[in-house]
């Protein structure tokens, strides 16, 4: 029988594939249109690769870290890859998760990304829908809220930020070869890192 | 001897170069080309970069040399994920081409990695037409 976090990861990578189109497209407008392309064969990989029978989340997490870390191709390979390997540290040996360890691993993603990309917050990536995420996130704890509230207010912060990213100029990345003409575009890191914190709210609370 | 790495995103740009640096360095075993996807896609694969990263060390070190773009990130988490296996490992800020055979060069003449890094890197901004 499937584990909870394989059936999480799994439902994350359906999301991601059924939204291959799409993400191409945000791609297309203002990068190389392959984000969708390579993070939809990416997470049909990590599909087919973590075991099933996973109940260690840091296991599970250090296995899509290395698949998407071979398969993914693009940027986006070693950034997601780095992101889920690092949020593997703070889950080693468990198999549940709570708010605390969540803020931690929303914390080791956005340090991981940084590492890997030398990105800082306003440069239209992922990290415009994860740095107020987590800020969102942590506000919430702070007074008192539980997992999943408290994840309501990061996937709101996030979706702002995904809209941050059209009002702003890419220097970071293939976009920012396009400098001021990538505004009004948003951007397909952005997206699907929101779309990977939805799918992790939606699966916490159902 | 030093080794080599030639990452790509094209397979056969990294197997192109991997033949051009034979012509001149035909007894070096150590430059191992790490370009594309195993499925043979446009692309990079950091955990096919740290297998050749060790296939192409001796014990000597091995200089990383990479196109762009991912190429880059993906060589440094390469680099990353062998943290414990030992091997000095440097990423070459140089041009994929020139650098490659100007390291090529200097590692066939048995310079240590730093001797090595800096031919390939003493490449970024020669001009090739001299006006």
């Amino acid at each position: 029988m499937a584990t909870r976090v394989y059936e999480c990861l799994k439902a994350i990578g359906d999301k991601i594939i059924a939204n291959k189109d799409f993400l191409t497209d945000l791609d297309r407008e203002i990068g190389d249109a392959d984000h969708g392309v390579n993070m939809a064969r990416g997470f049909q990989a990590v599909i087919e690769k973590v075991p099933e029978d996973e109940a260690d989340i840091g296991a599970a997490l250090k296995k899509t870290g290395m698949t998407l870390l071979s398969t993914v191709g693009g940027a986006s390979g070693p950034l997601y890859g780095t992101a889920y390997m690092e949020v593997a540290k703070i889950f080693a040996g468990k198999d549940t998760v709570n708010a605390e360890d969540f803020k931690l691993a929303l914390e080791a993603a956005i340090a991981g990304i940084q590492k890997r990309g030398k990105a800082e917050k306003g440069e239209k990536t992922m990290l415009d829908a994860l740095m107020p995420a987590h800020d969102a996130f942590s506000e919430q704890l702070a007074s008192g809220a539980d997992l999943v509230t408290a994840l309501d207010a990061a996937c709101v912060a996030a979706n702002e930020g995904v809209e941050f990213t059209k009002t702003i100029a890419a220097t970071k990345g293939r976009a920012s070869y396009l400098g001021e003409r990538s505004i009004g575009h948003q951007d397909p890191g952005a997206t699907s890192a929101t779309m990977t914190l939805e799918v992790i709210r939606d699966f916490l609370k159902g | 001897m030093v080794g080599l790495v030639l990452v790509s995103h094209s397979a056969k740009i990294a197997e192109g170069l991997k033949d051009l640096t034979s012509e001149i360095a035909p007894k070096h075993n150590g430059i191992i080309e790490a370009g594309g996807m195993e499925d043979g896609s446009i692309g990079t694969d950091a955990i096919r970069i740290s297998e050749a990263i060790r296939l192409a060390n001796d014990g000597d070190g091995v200089v990383v040399l990479a196109d762009l773009g991912s190429g880059l990130m993906s060589s440094e988490t390469a680099i990353e994920l062998l943290d414990d296996a030992g091997i000095n490992v440097v990423l070459a800020d140089a041009p994929l081409v020139e650098g490659t055979i100007a390291a090529a060069v200097s590692a066939m003449c048995g310079s240590d990695i730093e001797a090595v890094v800096k031919a390939a890197e003493d490449c970024r901004g020669v001009s090739k037409i001299q006006g």
